[in-house]
């Protein structure tokens, strides 16, 4: 297999290990939810928002015959890491926590998945790195679990579904922003939904291709109550990374946040600057899926207009499919963003990305 | 010799364009009171609405949700020296708008109240039948340079049919508008015999920012603020955008032309390109889709430039403008409201002679049989 060279030694920021079923969770739950999960025949608990099945979620070359994409660490470390030559991946499992109603039991089931990542996972491969899985249905609890985790430097992140029960920036979720400000990690917002509410503002579409191109309007009602709420403002250490999110709705985002915020700031008089100013400074986003348009220009143009070369993460999404081969950029993003996106970003925003690299 | 002044004024002249009647297709009308309506009402309808009055999902009887920028959301120039709300008052529109801009035709969409979000849809549809009769009598008929749109209780199609068979002959009617926060997405088929009758009368479906529907304005929820709402409803027109085309509406009634109003357009490319991938993976779902969803919008959907994106750089504008077709674009004020544009000073581009006829006036022709 050829290489793309400037890839080389990247940072993969997005990639996603599958729980297999939760069997393999039960050694890391208590007795009492042991015993619940048995007795009651609780399980398939993976997230309607990615069905393994449909073909976006899993590239044909890396979909294995029978077993769930994902699930097999040679697998990752062939397909993830080898063939692009990745120096760190960061592990998003998107496992349904967030999206069980029992607050216990999610809180029990992240404390799960994040003690599962890291002995089945971390311990074994040394290129991995993991976002922190965690249950806002409890957001003390959530702080709790990210208190637990931080002494673990491969931990990296917070993760968190970009549809949840309430935009992200309001009070009830600050404890889960403040523990991850503390310790330097970034909240994650990750494509997916607990279906607590309609993916659109208009209701329930039909069709599952709707879900997956509903959730760039979500981002961007999360980054509007990050700025808004002044979540940012009061956390000046916390960054956001969107993720799996695309990023080419970015420039208009962000020219209609200057626009309506110059009409309605009197309403959030501690938003004291342009949000777009906000925004480039605190949020990054990661590259797959890359929605590109149809010519090189117009990505050129796209990235010109974001305005910042420090906003973009290099991702594959493994295994989701996206791109095929092992160039993941798409035409029009010039070899220095590409660096930049590689490596210079990622350790920028994950500085325990950097501690541990150094290492 | 003319001194400098008149040099100038010369000048000037020589390089203004020639005066170019606008079409605005985004204009509100407003009641003056809600017993405006009552000669339209049956009397079990007018006591209903006197007693019960108008009932949308939402928490208060005389409040939105989310208060908005300013009092009835409008400059606060345009309230009625003789009372009544801003847009309340045909003359005043006349002097403000009209008169002022040259207007050769103005797009009325009533926002208050409507008839498709009444949780009572057999009120609705009365509703909608008074409401339509109400534009009729005191702003079409009066102001033939004003056109409505049909208002239809369009959770209930049927009702919502016979609306538009009523007054499809009428000249004073432009087009069929809907709310865009609908119960289901604006695709489903529940709202097809709408799509259908409106084709067959070649009357386009303005779909204008508005309306309840008891669902969360994002997939996670409801924001706080208004500085988050006002954004997030233009948000949602990208998903009825997206449900519109992903069921097929396009396909199944060829002759349909959709107008999203007050959305903004900026958007477009970005979200056709997004929805475009994910075709290409997920074709197999949608293979009632012969083409990339991004034809359909290209063909079948045009958009009102109100609020007028403003990039950093004026020409990006143009980029988006030359993705999405000059021939999609519709000028739009949205007097009376407090974010109005000014025709003057709206789009932050330079515009030849020919693109200026086409936004402000020709494309609106083009699209409206009755512009």
């Amino acid at each position: 297999m050829t290489r793309a060279p400037e890839i080389l030694g990247g940072i993969d920021c997005d990639i996603h290990p599958a729980v297999p079923s939760i069997t393999a969770l039960l050694p890391y739950l208590d007795p009492y939810w042991r015993q619940q999960i048995t007795t009651r025949g609780i399980g398939g608990l993976d997230l309607a928002s990615f069905p393994h099945r449909i073909p976006a979620n899993a590239r044909p070359d890396w979909r294995p015959a029978l077993a769930k994409p994902g699930a097999d660490l040679d697998a990752v470390r062939a397909q993830a890491l080898d063939a692009f030559g990745t120096r760190a991946a960061i592990c998003n499992c998107l496992y349904g926590v967030q999206a069980v109603f029992n607050p216990h039991f999610a809180t029990a089931l992240a404390r799960a998945v994040n003690d599962w990542l890291a002995a089945e996972w971390l311990d074994r491969e040394p290129r991995l790195r993991a976002s922190i899985l965690v249950a806002p249905q409890d957001p003390n609890e959530a702080a709790a679990e990210i208190e637990r985790r931080a002494g673990d430097p491969r931990f990296v992140q917070v993760l968190l579904l970009v549809m949840g029960d309430a935009p992200i920036g309001q009070r009830a979720h600050w404890p889960i922003l403040e523990a991850a400000a503390r310790h330097k990690l970034p909240i994650g917002l990750h494509a997916g939904s607990a279906a607590r509410h309609a993916p659109t503002g208009n209701g329930w579409p039909s069709y599952y291709l709707e879900d997956y191109v509903s959730y760039a309007q979500a981002f961007q009602a999360q980054l509007l109550s990050l700025v808004h709420e002044g979540a940012l403002g009061k956390f000046p250490d916390l960054t956001v990374v969107c993720i799996e999110s695309g990023f080419t709705w970015l420039p208009n985002f962000l020219w209609r946040t200057a626009k309506t915020w110059r009409g309605v700031r009197s309403e959030v008089p501690w938003v004291d600057r342009p949000p777009a100013d906000i925004l480039r400074e605190r949020v990054r986003v990661t590259l797959q899926p890359a929605d590109a348009p149809p010519d090189a220009d117009s990505m050129c143009r796209v990235i010109e207009q974001i305005g910042s070369d420090e906003m973009l993460l290099f991702s594959t999404d493994y295994p989701h499919w996206h791109f095929d081969g092992v160039d993941a950029f798409p035409d029009g993003i010039s070899p220095t963003l590409r660096r930049r996106m590689l490596v210079e970003n990622p350790l920028a925003t994950y500085p325990r990305l950097q501690e541990v690299l150094a290492a | 010799m003319n001194d400098i002044s008149d040099l100038r004024a010369d000048l000037r002249a020589a390089h203004a364009p020639a005066k170019l009647r606008l079409i605005d297709c985004d204009v509100h009308h407003a009641m003056r009171s809600p017993t405006d309506l009552h000669p339209y009402l049956s009397k079990r309808w007018r006591d209903h609405l006197e007693s019960y009055g108008s009932r949308p999902p939402v928490p208060f009887v005389g409040s939105s949700p989310y208060p908005k920028a300013a009092p009835a959301l409008s400059r606060r120039d345009a309230w009625p020296a003789n009372g009544g709300p801003p847009g309340s008052d045909l003359d005043t529109m006349r002097e403000q708008l009209l008169d002022r801009y040259d207007i050769e035709t103005g797009m009325l969409h009533l926002l208050f109240p409507q008839g498709m979000d009444q949780r009572n849809q057999e009120f609705g549809a009365a509703l909608c039948r008074a409401l339509n009769t109400w534009t009729h009598e005191s702003w079409t008929k009066p102001e033939p340079r004003l056109k409505g749109a049909i208002m239809v209780p369009g959770e209930d199609a049927a009702a919502a049919v016979g609306e538009i068979e009523y007054w499809a002959g009428s000249s004073g009617f432009a087009q069929v508008g809907m709310v865009t926060h609908t119960i289901e997405p604006l695709g489903r088929r529940r709202y097809w015999p709408i799509y259908e009758a409106a084709a067959a009368h070649g009357l386009p479906v303005g779909l204008h920012t508005s309306g309840f529907n008891g669902h969360a304005v994002t997939g996670t929820g409801w924001p706080s603020y208004y500085v988050e709402e006002h954004h997030e409803v233009a948000l949602s027109q990208q998903s009825v955008l997206v449900s519109l085309v992903c069921e097929g509406v396009f396909e199944r009634f060829p002759a349909l032309k959709v107008v999203i109003v007050e959305a903004g357009f900026a958007w477009v490319p970005s979200v056709a390109w997004r929805l475009d991938a994910a075709w290409r993976r997920m074709r197999d779902e949608v293979s009632h889709l012969a083409r990339p969803p991004s034809d359909y919008i290209r063909e079948h959907v045009w958009f009102t430039t109100q609020p007028a994106d403003e990039p950093d750089r004026p020409d990006d504008l143009r980029a988006v403008i030359d993705w999405l077709g000059w021939d999609r674009l519709l000028f739009a004020t949205d007097y009376p409201h407090w974010d109005m544009d000014d025709p003057e000073h709206a789009l932050k581009l330079q515009l030849s002679e020919a693109e200026r006829c086409m936004v402000f006036r020709d494309n609106a022709r083009a699209v409206y049989a009755r512009a």
